[in-house]
C-alpha cells in the first residue's frame, strides 16, 4: 500500500476527517507502517504506552486479564484507533490488543499523536468524542453489570 | 625536593658538568688556533715573507719545544715545502680546524641537549611519582589540569637552561675577566672606568629584574590558574549548558586573559626597559675611553697606541658581559619556576616510597580482622563524620553498614579502603596500622567499588583488569632491533632516575583471579560479569560494533555457520519475513537504493555516505546502467514530496526525524534548487546539482517510505550496475569498499550486521529485539558467545568512561572488584545508580559469587537502603557518626532501635 492510499484510508476515519490531505500525508509519512500475523501482540496490558495504532486492514482483540484469565472485550476493525488512552493518560495499557486476522496498522508515536492534537483543534474534539462515546458505553455496561448481580 | 635549583641540577648531574667542562676548555685550543692561522697564511704564502729565493722551502709540522731545564727539544723536523704548497697545507690546516671546531660544537650541543632533557625527564617522573604518593587530602583542593599543566609546562624551560648552569658562568665570566685584565695592563685608569661600569651593571641590572622575577611568578600562577579554569569548563561542561552559564564562563576566561596579557606587558615593558639601560651602560664605557682617555692622550699622558689598544679589548667585554647578565636572568627565571612547582609538590603527610614498593611476590592472606579504633574522621570543614569509633570486622563476616545520610557509614568505608585519613584512633589489620602496610598488601588482599566511579579512557577489558595490573609478572624476550630499543630504554630510565619496569610486559595477576593465564581468564571474567548483571549490556555493545579481526577469528572463520544457523532458526520459527537476506542477484527491498548498488560497506570515505553521488566512477557505472536519469528523476520526485510534505514546518520540527533523505536545514536550498532544475533537460544540469539530487535517491527504502518509485525493471538496472560496479572497479577504490559475499565476513561491518546478513523488515516492530534474542542463543549454541563478550569488551569506555551509563560504571566497578577474590571486600554504596530491584539482584549475585570456589571474603557494604542488610550476617547502624547499633539482623529487627525506625 502506498502512501497516497493510507492518505485515503485515514481520511475515512472519523477521527482524522477534518484534517487536510497534506498533513495527512505527513502523518502516514512520519508514521511506522507495521504488519502483524494472527496471534501476534501489538501491545499488552501493563506496558508503558509509547505509541497508537490506527488499523490499516485486518481485525485485532482487545483483551483485558482477569481472574480467570483474559477476556475479550472488544473487537477492532479497518479504520479504528486502539491505544490513545494510555498516550493521552501517560499512563500504561490498560488492555491488550492481539491481532486476530493479518494485521496491517499505522503506528502514530506519542510524540506525533500529541503534537497533532495541539495543531488540530479539530481532531482533539473528534478523540474527546470518540471518549465520551465509549465512556457511555462503558457505563451503560456497568448498569447492566450492577443491576444483573 | 630539593628546594635549590642548582643543588638539585649539581646533585644529579656533578659528573657530567665537570665533563663538558673539560671539553670546553678542551675546544679552546683548537679555536684559538684557528685565530692565529689567517695571520700565518696571508704573512707567509701570500705575501710570501720568508719564501723571498724562489725554490725556498719551509718546514710544515715541525715539533719543538722549549722546555724549562732541558732547553730546546725537537719531536720531529717536518716537511719541507715550497711556497704554493705552503698554502695548500696551511689553508686544509684551516678547513681542518673548521671542522675540528663544528665538531667539538656539535659535541657540546648535543651533550648540553642530552643532559638537559634527561633532568627534564628526571624532574616530571619526580613530579608525577609525588602526585602518586600524595596524601587523599591534597586532591580534595588541586584541580587536575593545574597539575598536569606544573608537569608538562612550568618545568619544561628548566631543561634548556640545565645544560648551561655551570657551563656558562665559567665560560662567559673566563671570557669577560681576560678582557678585563688585558684592559687592565694598558691603563689602570681606564681600568678602573671599565671596572665601575661592570659595577653598576652587575648590582644595578639584577636589582631591576627584581620586579621582573615578581611578574615571571604572577604570569606562572594566572597561567596555572588559566589552565585549571579550562580544564574545569571542559569537565562540567554540561553543568554550563544546563544553567546557560557559558558567558560567565567566557566573562571569566576573558577576565583571565585581560590579566594574563596585563602582567605579561608590563613584563615586557620592564625586560626592554632594562635592556636599554644594560645596553646604554656598555656603550657609556667606549664614551669615557674616547673622552677620558683622549684627554689623557692631549696631556700626554697616554699614548694614542695604549687608547686604541683598550678600546679594541673592550669590544671584546660587553658581549660576555650580557651573555653572562642573561644567563643570569635565566638562572632566576627557570628558579622562580622550579619553586613555584616545588612549593606546590611538596606536601605534609606524603607517603613514604616502602608504601609503594614494587612486590612481584603474592602477599600473604589477611587473615587478621580488620577494626577500627577509636576512629574519628572529620572532613575539611572540620565537621565530623566518624566520632571514635571502635568496631572490629572478623575474616569472612558479611557487614551491612546501615545510616544516614551524614551518618558516616561511608567515612568509615572509606577509611578502611585508605582513601581518607583518620584525624586520630586508627584502622588496623591485626595489630598493624592499616596505612603503615604496603599498598602491595591492601591493594591485592583488599577491594574498594564505590559510587564515584573512575574508568580510564581505555577498552572494557582494560578497565576491568586494571585492578589486577600490581608488577610486570613476565619478561618479554626482545629480538634484534627491538632488544637494543629495550637496552636503551633500561639505559636511558636509569640515567634519568625513572622507572624502568617493561610497560609492556604481561602486568595482570591471573593467580588472584583463579585462572593460570590469559587462556582461562575467561572463566571468571564472564562469572564477575554476570553476577553485577552486565553481560548482557558487553553482548549489546559487541553485537553494535565491528570486530577486530587480529584477535576474534573465529567469528569470521565461522561466519557462514552462523548466518546458515539464524536462516534456520527464523524458518522453524516462522519468521523468515523479519529479515531479508541480502542475495548477490537479487535486489534487496528493505535496504536502500545506494546498499542496493554498491551491495557493500564502505571502508574509507571515498564511497561513504555523501560522497557516494559525487564519486566519478560511481556516476559513470550509473551512466552506462543507464540509471543516471531514472535516478535523477526519482531524486527529483522525492525532492518534490519532501518538501511538499516538510516545508511549512519549523526546522525543530520532530517529524524531521522520520525525514532520512535531507535535513531540516537544506530543504530551502533544495526548494530552490528545485525550482531552478524544474524544467530544464537532464542534460543541462551541471555534475554538482545532479550530485544533490541523485544523492536523495540512495536513501529511498520503498517499504518504508512508501512514495511508489521503485519498479521491477527498476531493481533489475540496479542488480546489473551492482555487477558493473565491481568488474571494473578501480585501483584506487579496491579498498574503500567491502563486497557483500554470503561466504565472507565484512570487517567494515558491525557483527550484528554480519550475522543477519541482511535488513530487518520495517514493517515489524519488535523485530530488532526478537532478533537480538535469537541471535544470542545461536552464538550461545555454537559457542561463540564468549567470543562475542569479547568484542564488546573491546568497547572504549571513553573519557571518564561517559560512553557508559552511570549504572554500567558502577557495575563495572564491582565487578572489578569482584575479579580480585580480596579478602575484605569493601563496597560503599556501589550501585546507586541502579534501582532498588536491579541493586538487589545484583547484591545477592555479588554475595553468592564472592563465596563461590571455597572463597569466604570478609563484606562491608554501606548499603543505600536499610532493607538490603537482611542478606548479611552482621548489621551496624550508624547515626551522626555515632555507632549506634550492632547485631543481626534478626536482634535489630526485634529490638526498639533507629534501625527498625529506618526500615519502616
Amino acid at each position: 500500500m502506498l502512501l497516497k492510499d493510507e492518505v485515503g484510508m485515514l481520511q475515512r476515519i472519523p477521527l482524522f476527517s477534518g484534517i487536510e490531505s497534506t498533513k495527512l500525508k505527513l502523518l502516514a509519512f512520519t508514521s511506522d507502517r507495521v504488519s502483524y500475523s494472527a496471534g501476534q501482540i501489538l501491545f499488552r496490558q501493563g506496558d508503558e504506552g509509547d505509541a497508537a495504532y490506527v488499523i490499516l486492514s485486518g481485525r485485532a482483540d482487545i483483551l483485558v486479564d482477569s481472574d480467570r484469565g483474559p477476556i475479550k472485550v472488544a473487537e477492532m476493525v479497518p479504520n479504528s484507533i486502539v491505544g490513545e488512552i494510555a498516550i493521552l493518560c501517560n499512563s500504561s495499557r490498560t488492555a491488550t490488543v492481539r491481532a486476530a486476522s493479518p494485521l496491517e496498522a499505522l503506528r502514530i508515536s506519542k510524540d506525533h499523536f500529541l503534537r497533532l492534537m495541539k495543531e488540530y483543534p479539530e481532531m482533539t474534539i473528534e478523540i474527546l468524542r470518540v471518549l465520551a462515546d465509549r465512556l457511555s458505553h462503558t457505563t451503560a455496561d456497568l448498569i447492566d453489570a450492577r443491576s444483573a448481580k | 625536593m630539593e628546594p635549590s635549583l642548582a643543588r638539585y641540577i649539581w646533585t644529579h648531574t656533578k659528573k657530567q658538568q665537570l665533563w663538558i667542562l673539560m671539553i670546553v676548555v678542551l675546544s679552546m685550543i683548537p679555536y684559538f688556533m684557528s685565530f692565529d692561522l689567517p695571520k700565518l697564511i696571508v704573512n707567509g704564502p701570500i705575501q710570501g715573507r720568508g719564501f723571498e729565493q724562489p725554490g725556498a722551502t719551509h718546514p710544515f709540522m715541525r715539533l719543538h719545544y722549549n722546555l724549562p731545564f732541558i732547553g730546546e727539544v725537537q719531536f720531529f723536523s717536518g716537511f719541507q715545502l715550497d711556497r704554493t704548497a705552503t698554502l695548500f697545507a696551511l689553508s686544509l690546516v684551516f678547513l681542518l680546524l673548521v671542522v675540528i671546531n663544528g665538531l667539538f660544537k656539535l659535541y657540546i650541543n648535543t651533550y648540553k641537549g642530552r643532559l638537559g632533557e634527561r633532568m627534564l625527564r628526571r624532574i616530571r617522573f619526580d613530579l608525577v611519582d609525588r602526585v602518586l604518593r600524595f596524601p587523599p587530602v591534597y586532591f580534595k583542593r588541586v584541580k587536575s589540569a593545574e597539575v598536569a599543566t606544573m608537569v608538562k609546562d612550568e618545568v619544561e624551560p628548566l631543561g634548556g637552561f640545565i645544560g648551561d648552569a655551570f657551563l656558562q658562568p665559567v665560560l662567559l665570566g673566563g671570557q669577560a675577566l681576560t678582557a678585563m685584565l688585558f684592559i687592565m695592563i694598558q691603563n689602570v685608569w681606564l681600568g678602573m672606568i671599565a671596572v665601575v661600569i661592570v659595577v653598576i651593571q652587575i648590582v644595578l641590572i639584577p636589582r631591576m629584574r627584581r620586579r621582573l622575577i615578581v611578574l615571571g611568578r604572577q604570569r606562572q600562577l594566572t597561567a596555572r590558574a588559566l589552565s585549571g579554569r579550562v580544564g574545569e569548563i571542559v569537565d562540567g561542561i554540561g553543568a554550563i549548558h544546563v544553567h546557560d552559564t557559558s558567558n560567565y564562563e567566557r566573562a571569566d576566561i576573558a577576565a583571565r586573559l585581560g590579566l594574563i596579557f596585563k602582567i605579561r606587558f608590563d613584563l615586557y615593558q620592564w625586560k626592554f626597559m632594562v635592556k636599554f639601560l644594560n645596553n646604554f651602560l656598555a656603550q657609556l664605557t667606549p664614551f669615557l675611553f674616547y673622552m677620558i682617555g683622549g684627554y689623557l692622550v692631549i696631556q700626554g699622558r697616554l699614548d694614542v697606541g695604549q687608547l686604541v689598544a683598550v678600546i679594541g679589548a673592550y669590544k671584546d667585554l660587553p658581549g660576555p658581559m650580557k651573555e653572562l647578565i642573561d644567563w643570569d636572568q635565566d638562572r632566576q627565571d627557570v628558579q622562580v619556576k622550579y619553586q613555584q612547582v616545588v612549593e606546590q609538590f611538596t606536601v605534609e603527610g606524603i607517603i613514604a616510597p616502602r608504601i609503594e614498593a614494587l612486590t612481584t611476590d603474592d602477599p600473604p592472606p589477611m587473615i587478621d580482622p580488620l577494626s577500627a579504633i577509636s576512629l574519628s574522621i572529620a572532613d575539611d570543614g572540620g565537621a565530623v563524620l566518624l566520632d571514635r569509633i571502635s568496631l572490629q570486622v572478623k575474616p569472612g563476616e558479611t557487614v551491612a553498614l546501615v545510616g544516614t545520610a551524614t551518618g558516616g557509614a561511608d567515612a568509615l568505608a572509606e577509611a578502611f579502603a585508605r582513601l581518607v585519613w583518620p584525624n586520630s584512633g586508627r584502622v588496623a589489620s591485626g595489630a598493624d596500622d592499616l596505612l603503615e602496610l604496603p599498598e602491595a598488601v591492601t591493594g591485592r588482599r583488599m577491594s574498594y567499588a564505590s559510587s564515584d566511579v573512575f574508568l580510564f579512557q581505555a577498552s572494557l577489558r582494560d578497565n576491568l583488569l586494571y585492578g589486577l595490573k600490581h608488577a610486570p609478572l613476565t619478561s618479554v624476550p626482545y629480538e634484534g632491533v627491538a632488544a637494543d630499543q629495550r637496552r636503551w630504554d633500561i639505559e636511558e630510565a636509569r640515567r634519568s632516575g625513572n622507572l624502568d619496569l617493561d610497560i609492556h610486559s604481561d602486568w595482570i595477576d591471573y593467580a588472584s583471579t583463579g585462572a593460570t593465564g590469559p587462556y582461562d581468564l575467561f572463566e571468571p571474567v564472564r562469572r564477575v560479569l554476570d553476577a553485577v548483571v552486565l553481560s548482557r549490556d558487553i553482548l549489546d555493545l559487541g553485537l553494535r560494533s565491528s570486530a577486530d579481526l587480529t584477535r576474534h577469528t573465529e567469528l569470521a572463520r565461522r561466519i557462514v555457520e552462523l548466518r546458515a544457523a539464524l536462516r534456520t532458526r527464523l524458518e522453524q520459527e516462522g519468521l523468515s519475513g523479519l529479515v531479508v537476506p541480502f542475495e548477490p542477484g537479487a535486489y534487496n527491498k528493505e535496504a536502500t537504493i545506494s546498499q542496493n548498488l554498491l551491495f557493500g560497506a564502505a571502508a574509507g570515505p571515498e564511497l561513504a555516505d555523501r560522497a557516494l553521488a559525487a564519486n566519478p566512477y560511481f556516476a559513470s557505472v550509473l551512466r552506462q546502467a543507464g540509471l543516471d536519469l531514472t535516478l535523477y528523476e526519482m531524486g527529483m520526485e522525492i525532492a518534490k514530496q519532501a518538501i511538499e510534505l516538510f516545508a511549512d514546518l519549523p526546522p525543530d520540527h520532530q517529524f524531521f526525524q522520520q525525514l532520512a533523505f535531507m535535513s531540516a536545514e537544506e530543504i530551502p536550498a533544495y526548494e530552490t534548487l528545485l525550482q531552478r532544475l524544474k524544467n530544464r533537460p537532464h542534460e543541462a544540469v551541471s555534475e554538482n546539482d545532479r550530485a544533490m539530487i541523485v544523492t536523495l535517491s540512495f536513501a529511498y527504502i520503498e517499504p518504508r517510505h512508501r512514495f511508489g518509485l521503485l519498479s521491477d525493471e527498476l531493481m533489475s538496472k540496479i542488480v546489473a550496475a551492482r555487477n558493473r560496479f565491481y568488474e571494473n572497479l578501480p585501483p584506487e577504490l579496491q579498498n574503500a569498499v567491502e563486497r557483500y559475499d554470503p561466504a565472507k565476513y565484512i570487517a567494515a561491518a558491525t557483527v550484528m550486521d554480519n550475522v543477519l546478513f541482511g535488513r530487518v523488515g520495517n514493517n515489524h516492530p519488535d523485530a530488532p529485539d526478537r532478533i537480538r534474542s535469537i541471535v544470542y542463543d545461536i552464538l550461545d549454541e555454537l559457542g561463540l558467545y564468549a567470543e562475542l563478550l569479547d568484542v564488546g569488551l573491546d568497547f572504549n569506555v571513553g573519557s571518564g568512561g561517559r560512553r557508559l551509563t552511570g549504572g554500567q560504571r558502577q557495575k563495572l566497578d564491582v565487578a572489578r572488584a569482584l575479579l580480585k577474590r580480596p579478602d575484605f571486600l569493601i563496597l560503599n554504596r556501589p550501585l546507586s545508580a541502579l534501582d532498588q530491584r536491579m541493586q538487589d539482584k545484583v547484591l545477592r549475585n555479588v554475595l553468592e559469587e564472592a563465596r563461590c570456589d571455597g572463597h569466604s571474603p570478609a563484606i562491608v557494604w554501606v548499603v543505600t537502603n536499610p532493607a538490603m542488610a537482611m542478606m548479611f550476617d552482621r548489621v551496624i547502624v550508624f547515626d551522626s557518626g555515632q555507632l549506634v547499633e550492632d547485631g543481626t539482623h534478626e536482634t535489630l529487627v526485634a529490638g526498639n532501635g533507629i534501625f527498625k525506625e529506618l526500615l519502616s
